[in-house]
């Protein structure tokens, strides 16, 4: 019961999909072409993402840690 | 609410009218709609172009090649990129009168619709939504058709002769009078064409020398009448009568361009109703206008003679205003009386006038006598003078029908255009897609809509427009509402916010911004 609303429902997303990039009015060849490189686009930021993004996070918080920390030695020592 | 203050207590009742904005995500989805399409569209160029893709519309031969081309290929881009993927939506065939409910041909089409072949199946009892029909004259059978019937076996079908030489029978004669009872003026001529009475018409009047202010949304037929003539035309903003009273004191000021000599004539040009967006022009601040500025006026009542007024009578009679007080009446007869043709009406000569200097009257054929018996059957019945309550029951049902229709669709939460009273619905789509899906799922629900695209809209704001009709019964708009809420939720129609926008009833300047309520 719930699979079947669930499809249903992915579905008519999809129809939505497809009337809002106007894939809707395409012939089946056209909608092959716009599919394929929208999926191929989506799947090269995707794994772009899955490769760069740890990194680049990681790097990030290591230079704001750095930055904090140095800024609580030197509070530290003009205390002192 | 405040309106009826704000104007000096010049309207006798409330007048609603809202133009809801775009939403902002729908307008930026419409955008990349329109560029995909575009996209596609110079890719089937290119393939056309290189012989990879038939190309199926019209082009010159080979030896044609070398001279000045015919076609211009850029012009016709959207026409062939877009117009053409959903061209299935209009110019549909139809195999009975147009009245209430019309029978249509199946077709099909098997590349694309660029030809289309019927499949033999008649579609019956389609609600029709599309034509208009305001009072329900588009009949085949009753006291209209059997009048007409009469009369075209007595006068036969036309004269093939202008109404200044042997054209000007007596039915002719005999309509121009009712037509001038009906509106309360002087005097009317009636012309065979409603494009041509515009078109013709406005040259007689006005010419170098003269300034004509235009509504920003004005017919094609009342823009080619005004460039004919020759005068200089000036654009106010739509229904916005501050826009137009900075023209006019503008011209009465500064006069003409060069010289500064003050013009011959001021002619002021409206209409009744907009077809496009629903809304009805605001007459009395219009005549109030014209009153202080000595203009004069040229009303325009194509779509709402006989829709509007309580008896009516258009939309004079709407908002309870004195005939004598519009300069020039012109109307059509193609929408509430079900025939076909135009009037001018005003004082007598001014129609004298008309009569010897217009082009209509000197060059175009006169009315067809059935067709004038027609419309002298159904004014008839619209004023009473028949001895039947049909007319005025008409006239009510209409009214009814409007209001309970715009009513329903807007609790839905549809953007719907225009004046809570016009009988002209405009319902908002804006994706290009969503255009040929609105008409196609209407269709299978035996529904008959009729949806408009670009050159007639601007880009981004497409409709499908409803005419309501007097012939249309409670149950069939019932149906008709259940089925568009449910193609509403299927393509996601619903934009409205339920925020309206009231109009602009404080000065008008520049630090003016809208107001919205949540």
């Amino acid at each position: 019961m719930d699979i079947k609303s669930m499809k249903n429902y992915l579905y008519w997303l999809y129809c939505q999909f497809e009337l809002i990039t106007c894939s809707y009015l395409m012939e089946p060849w056209e909608k092959l072409l716009f599919y394929t490189f929208n999926i191929t686009m989506l799947v090269m930021v995707l794994y772009a993402a899955y490769i760069f993004v740890p990194v680049h996070v990681s790097t990030a918080f290591q230079f704001f840690l750095h930055l904090v920390g140095n800024q609580r030695e030197n509070t530290v020592s003009i205390l002192k | 609410i405040n309106h009826i203050v704000h104007n000096g207590g010049l309207y006798k009742r409330p007048f609603n009218e809202a133009f809801e904005e775009t939403p902002m995500l729908v307008a930026v989805l419409t955008y990349v709609g329109y560029g995909v399409l575009t996209l596609f569209g110079y890719l089937r160029d290119f393939m056309r172009q290189w012989k990879i893709e038939k190309c199926q519309n019209a082009t010159e031969r080979e030896e044609q090649k070398d001279f000045v081309p015919l076609y211009q290929d850029f012009e016709n881009f959207y026409n062939r990129n877009l117009y053409m993927r959903i061209r299935d939506s209009w110019n549909r065939p139809i195999c009975s009168v147009p009245g209430a409910k019309v029978d249509m041909m199946e077709r099909v089409s098997h590349d694309y619709n660029w030809t289309f072949t019927y499949t033999g199946r008649v579609i019956k009892d389609i609600i029709n939504m599309g034509s208009y029909n305001y009072l329900g004259f588009a009949q085949n059978s009753g006291p209209c058709q059997e009048a007409a019937a009469k009369v075209l076996s007595q006068y036969g079908a036309g004269v093939c002769s202008t109404r200044q030489e042997m054209g000007n029978l007596d039915k002719h004669e005999e309509l121009e009078k009712l037509v001038a009872r009906f509106l309360g003026v002087e005097s009317a001529m009636a012309y065979g064409m409603g494009f041509a009475t515009n078109s013709m018409n406005i040259p007689a009047l006005v010419g170098k020398g003269c300034l004509i202010l235009s509504d920003e949304l004005n017919h094609a037929s009342l823009v080619l009448g005004a460039r004919l003539s020759g005068a200089t035309i000036r654009i106010f903003k739509h229904n916005n009568m501050q826009s137009l009273e900075k023209l006019l004191k503008d011209a009465i000021v500064h006069g003409q361009p060069r010289t500064r000599r003050p013009w011959k004539k001021i002619l002021i040009l409206v209409e009744g109703i907009y077809s496009m967006e629903g809304s009805i022009v605001r007459l009395p601040e219009v005549i109030a206008l014209k009153k202080k500025y000595k203009s004069y006026l040229y009303l325009d009542e194509a779509h709402s003679i006989g829709a509007l007024g309580p008896s009516g009578r258009g939309v004079v009679d709407y908002f309870g205003l004195n005939p004598e007080d519009v300069d020039v009446m012109m109307g059509t007869f193609t929408k509430s009386f079900g025939a076909a043709g135009g009037y001018i009406g005003g004082k007598k000569e001014l129609i004298d006038y008309l009569r010897t200097y217009s082009h209509s009257a000197v060059y175009a054929t006169s009315m067809s006598p059935p067709v004038v018996e027609q419309i002298i059957t159904s004014m008839k019945c619209i004023m009473s003078e028949d001895g039947t309550t049909v007319g005025k029951a008409r006239v009510q049902q209409l009214a009814e029908n409007t209001r309970y229709f715009r009513r329903r669709l807007k609790e839905m939460g549809f953007i719907i255009y225009g004046n809570e009273d016009s009988p002209v619905v405009p319902l908002m789509l804006y994706m290009p897609a969503k255009i040929g899906a609105f008409g196609r799922e209407m269709l299978k629900r035996n529904i008959g809509v009729v949806v408009v695209g670009f050159p007639a809209t601007p880009i981004i704001e497409s409709r499908a427009r409803f005419c309501l009709s007097a012939a249309h019964t409670k149950e069939m708009l019932d149906t008709a509402l259940k089925e568009i809420n449910e193609v509403g939720d299927l393509l996601q129609l619903k934009y409205s916010r339920h925020r309206l926008v009231p109009l602009l009833d404080r000065p008008f300047d520049e630090t003016t911004y809208e107001e919205t309520e949540d």
